[in-house]
C-alpha cells in the first residue's frame, strides 16, 4: 500500500460548542486533506484533543498549523513527526466465515493479537488495537473472508519518551513564527 | 445590580466606548432596542443590512475604532454577511450583534431561524453564540478584544432573544464589567505576538542596508497598525522608494519623491517593475495578494523578501520569506529604523544605488499614469473627473469608492496625502460598497469632506442607503461615473473576449439618477459636457446640509491601463496605446 506523506497534528482545544466544526471547516475551506480524525476530553475537561492526521503533499505544514492557531478556541498544537511518536488506532470488524473457516480467522486473530468479540453462525466480529500499519495489513489479511462491517477510530498519538521533547514541534500562539 | 441582558448588552456597548451603532430591528433583537432608547449610544436605522455593515466598516476604516452593527436573526444576519466577508478580506475591526431565537427553538427551524455562527465562521475573525444572560459583558468585551487586537477583524455575537428579553426569567443578571485579566482568563488560545525578534529584525537591517535595488511594499497592515509615520521615516532615513497597495493609499504620501504609487494589475509601471526588478522587497503589512503578484511563479524573481506581518499566516503563505518578521508593523518598523541607524553610526553603509534610482525615474517619466484627452462631443473623460474633485475637495477629504473601473481611477488620479482618507473594497471587491461606506465615515469624521465616486452599477445595489442619509442628515457626496456599464467587466470583455459584450450593458437612462437621488431627499445634479464639471463639483462642495448626487456621463470606451492581465507575469503588463507607440522594446 503507497503510503502519502502523512503528518500528525496534536490539537488542544477549548472544550466548548462548535470547536470541532470550526477546525474541520478550516481544513475543508483552505483545501488541506484530512486523513482522519480523532477528538476527546482531555484529563482537563476544559479542554479536548483533537488528533488529526493530515495529508501534506499539496500544503506544507507550517501553513497549516499557523491557520490553525488563528481560530481563537486552538490553545495548543504539537505536530508530531511520524518517527518521534507512537500512534494507535482501533479496529473492528465482522467478518462473515462459516463454521468451517473460523480457525483461519482465529489463527490470524492470534497473529495479530486481536480480540474474538462475537461468534455467531456465519459471522464474527474482531476487534485489533495497533499501529495503524499493523491495523492496513490485518484488513488486507480478513478481506477474502468478507468485509460485513467495518469501523476504525482514526489515529490517536503522543510524542515518544525516549526522544528529546524538541524532535515534536510544539507551537504555543505567544510564539507563532 | 440587577439588569436584564439587553439592558447588559446596551450597557456593554457603552462600557466600550461604542457611540453608534448601524442597524436595522426585527424580532428576535427587539428586546435590546429598548433599553437603547435609553441610551446616549446613536442608532442610525438603515434601509438594508448590509448597508449596516458597510457603515460599520467605513466608520472603522477612518476612525481606527471598531465599527458596531445590530441585526435581527435570519435573513437580518444572512443579509449583513457580505460586509463581514469584506471587513474579514480588508482586516476591518468591526462587532455585528445578531439576534437569535429564543434558545429552546434553536435546531427547530423556527421562524427567522438560521445558523448564522455556522454561517459566518468562515468570514469573521471569531463568532459567539452566546449561552447565557450572564455572559453577555464576557462575549461583548470579547468580542471588542478580538475584533481589534492582533490582526483586526469582524467578529459577530449571536445573542438568543430569551437573554435580553426583560419578561423571561433566563435574561437575568448581575451587572459587572470584566477586566482584561477576565478576557485573558477566557481566551487561552488568543495571545497575539506585536513584537518582533531581534535576531530577525537585525537580520533584515543587514539586508536592506546591502540591497541595490530595494523597494518597501507598503500594504494596509501599515493603516491598521498605524504606523505611517514610521514608514516616512524608514523610507526618507534609507532613501527608499515606497509602493502602496490598494488598502494602502495614504499610508505614504503620494507627492512624496520617494512615492511609486500603486502596484498591482491596475498599478504604475513603476510600482509594478520596481518590485519586479527588485534585489529586495522590504514587505510592511502586506499579503502578496494575487492581484499585486500577477502569476506568482514569475513575481519578483530575483527579489529577497522580509516579510513583516502580525499574522503569522502571512508569512510563507504565498512567498517563502527570507527574512521573517511577526510581529506589529509600527513597532517593528520602528526597531529596525533604530537598529539600521546603529548600523549606519557603525560604520556600515549602502551600496550606490544611483542606477537603480535613474532606472526608477526613467520607467516614470516614459510610462505616467496618463490618458489620451478629450475629443469634443466625446462622453466625459472619468478620470478628467476623477482628477477634478480632487481638485476641489477641501483638504482631509475622505474618498470612499465602489469597485470596478472607477475604483481603479480613484486609486491612480486622486493622489492621497493623509492615512485614512481613502476607503474601499479590497479583498472582497464588493460592488454596493461605496454608498453606506462613505455614510458610515461621514458619521465616524463629521468633520471632514466625504466623498462618494461610484459606478452606475454599484450605485444601484445599494442607492438607498442615501435615504437613510438624507433622513440621519449625514451630508454626504455621491459622483456617479455613470458609463452605462459594467464597466471593468467590459473591458474584459472588449480585451480578452473579442469586443463579445455578454451581460454587461446597464443603459445610461433608466434609472435617472437625478429624479431618483432627489426622491431619496438629495440634491442632485448632471453632467454632461467638460465645462460643467468644475461648477458642479463646486456646487456640491457646497451643500453642507443633504446628501448630493452628481451624475457624471462618462465614456464607455475608456479603459484601465496599464493592465496587467489576469493569469499572466507582471513583466507582461499593458500600458496604454498612446504609450506604446513611442515604444522601444
Ligand atoms: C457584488 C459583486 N458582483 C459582481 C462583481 C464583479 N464586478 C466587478 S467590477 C464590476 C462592474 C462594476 O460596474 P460599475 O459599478 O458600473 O463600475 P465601472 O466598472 O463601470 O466603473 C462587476 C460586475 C463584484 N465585484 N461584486
Ligand atoms: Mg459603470
Amino acid at each position: 500500500m503507497s503510503r502519502r506523506t502523512l503528518h500528525t497534528l496534536s490539537v488542544l482545544v477549548e472544550n466548548r460548542a462548535g470547536v470541532l466544526a470550526r477546525v474541520a471547516g478550516l481544513f475543508a475551506r483552505r483545501g488541506y486533506n484530512i486523513e482522519s480524525l480523532a477528538v476527546a476530553p482531555t484529563d482537563d475537561d476544559r479542554f479536548s484533543r483533537i488528533t488529526v492526521v493530515v495529508d501534506v503533499e499539496l500544503t506544507p505544514i507550517e501553513q497549516m498549523v499557523k491557520q490553525l492557531n488563528k481560530l481563537v478556541n486552538v490553545v495548543k498544537i504539537t505536530e508530531l513527526e511520524p518517527r518521534a511518536s507512537i500512534e494507535r488506532e482501533l479496529c473492528m470488524v465482522t467478518l462473515s466465515v462459516d463454521r468451517d473457516r473460523r480457525n483461519e480467522v482465529l489463527e490470524l486473530a492470534q497473529i495479530f493479537e486481536a480480540r474474538i468479540l462475537a461468534v455467531a453462525h456465519t459471522a464474527m466480529t474482531v476487534s485489533l488495537e495497533g499501529e495503524p500499519d499493523k491495523i492496513d495489513d490485518f484488513e488486507e489479511l480478513v478481506r477474502p473472508f468478507g468485509i460485513i462491517e467495518l469501523q476504525r477510530t482514526g489515529r490517536i498519538a503522543l510524542a515518544k519518551l525516549e526522544r528529546s521533547p524538541a524532535r515534536s514541534r510544539s507551537t504555543n500562539k505567544a510564539k507563532a513564527s | 445590580m440587577k439588569l436584564d441582558g439587553g439592558q447588559a448588552l446596551i450597557k456593554s456597548l457603552e462600557a466600550e466606548g461604542v457611540d453608534v451603532v448601524f442597524g436595522l430591528p426585527g424580532g428576535a433583537i427587539l428586546p435590546v432596542y429598548d433599553p437603547l432608547l435609553d441610551s446616549p449610544i446613536r442608532h442610525i436605522l438603515v434601509r438594508h443590512e448590509q448597508g449596516a455593515g458597510h457603515m460599520a466598516e467605513g466608520y472603522a476604516q477612518v476612525t481606527g475604532r471598531p465599527g458596531v452593527a445590530m441585526v435581527t436573526s435570519g435573513p437580518g444576519g444572512t443579509n449583513i454577511v457580505t460586509p463581514l466577508l469584506d471587513a474579514y478580506m480588508d482586516s476591518v475591526p468591526m462587532v455585528c450583534i445578531t439576534g437569535q431565537v429564543a434558545r429552546p427553538s434553536i435546531g427547530t427551524d423556527a421562524f427567522q431561524e438560521a445558523d448564522i455562527t455556522g454561517i459566518t465562521q468562515a468570514i469573521t475573525k471569531h463568532n459567539f453564540l452566546v449561552q447565557s444572560a450572564q455572559d453577555i459583558p464576557m462575549a461583548i468585551r470579547e468580542a471588542f478584544h478580538i475584533a481589534t487586537t492582533g490582526r483586526p477583524g469582524p467578529v459577530l455575537v449571536d445573542v438568543p432573544k430569551d437573554l435580553v428579553d426583560a419578561n423571561n426569567p433566563a435574561s437575568a443578571m448581575e451587572w459587572y464589567w470584566p477586566t482584561d485579566a477576565d478576557v485573558a482568563a477566557e481566551l487561552p488560545g488568543y495571545k497575539p505576538t506585536t513584537k518582533g525578534h531581534p535576531l530577525k529584525i537585525r537580520e533584515a537591517a543587514e539586508l536592506i542596508l546591502a540591497a541595490e535595488r530595494p523597494v518597501i511594499y507598503a500594504g494596509g497592515g501599515i493603516l491598521k497598525a498605524h504606523a505611517a509615520a514610521e514608514l516616512r521615516t524608514l523610507a526618507e532615513l534609507c532613501d527608499i522608494h515606497v509602493v502602496t497597495t490598494l488598502t494602502a493609499r495614504g499610508a505614504f504620501p503620494d507627492s512624496h519623491p520617494l512615492a511609486l504609487g500603486m502596484p498591482g494589475m491596475h498599478g504604475t509601471y513603476a510600482a509594478v517593475m520596481s518590485m519586479q526588478k527588485s534585489d529586495l522587497l522590504i514587505t510592511l503589512g502586506s499579503r502578496f495578494d494575487d492581484r499585486v503578484t500577477g502569476k506568482v511563479a514569475g513575481f519578483a524573481p530575483g527579489a529577497k523578501v522580509i516579510h513583516v506581518d502580525v499574522d503569522p499566516a502571512e508569512l510563507g503563505k504565498v512567498r517563502q520569506p527570507d527574512v521573517p518578521i511577526v510581529g506589529d508593523c509600527r513597532q517593528v518598523i520602528a526597531e529596525l529604523t533604530h537598529v539600521i541607524r546603529e548600523l549606519g553610526d557603525q560604520g556600515t553603509t549602502a551600496p550606490d544605488r544611483s542606477p537603480w534610482k535613474s532606472t526608477i525615474s526613467g520607467w516614470q517619466e516614459r510610462y505616467p499614469i496618463a490618458y489620451e484627452p478629450h475629443v469634443a462631443g466625446d462622453a466625459l473623460k472619468p478620470q478628467a473627473v476623477v482628477e477634478s474633485l480632487h481638485a476641489a475637495a477641501p483638504d482631509g477629504t475622505i474618498l470612499v469608492s465602489g469597485v470596478g473601473q472607477h475604483q481603479m481611477w480613484c486609486s491612480q488620479y486622486w493622489g492621497f496625502e493623509e492615512p485614512y482618507t481613502w476607503v474601499n473594497s479590497g479583498g472582497a471587491g464588493t460592488m454596493g460598497f461605496a454608498i453606506p461606506a462613505a455614510v458610515g465615515a461621514k458619521v465616524g469624521r463629521p468633520d471632514r469632506t466625504v466623498w462618494a465616486v461610484d459606478g452606475d452599477g454599484c450605485f444601484q445595489m445599494t442607492a438607498q442607503e442615501l435615504v437613510t442619509a438624507s433622513t440621519e442628515h449625514i451630508p454626504i457626496k455621491v459622483a456617479i461615473l455613470n458609463n452605462g456599464y459594467l464597466g471593468m467587466v467590459r473591458q474584459w470583455q472588449e480585451m480578452f473576449y473579442d469586443e463579445r459584450y455578454s451581460e454587461v450593458y446597464l443603459s445610461l437612462d433608466v434609472p435617472d439618477y437625478v429624479k431618483w437621488a432627489e426622491a431619496m431627499g438629495c440634491v442632485a445634479l448632471r453632467v454632461e459636457s467638460p465645462e460643467e464639471i468644475a461648477p458642479a463639483i463646486d456646487k456640491a462642495n457646497e451643500i453642507d446640509d443633504r446628501p448630493v448626487v452628481v451624475e457624471f456621463r462618462t465614456d464607455d470606451r475608456e479603459k484601465v491601463f496599464p493592465m496587467v492581465p489576469g493569469g499572466k507575469a507582471n513583466d507582461e503588463i499593458v500600458v496604454p496605446p498612446f504609450q506604446r507607440s513611442e515604444e522601444a522594446r
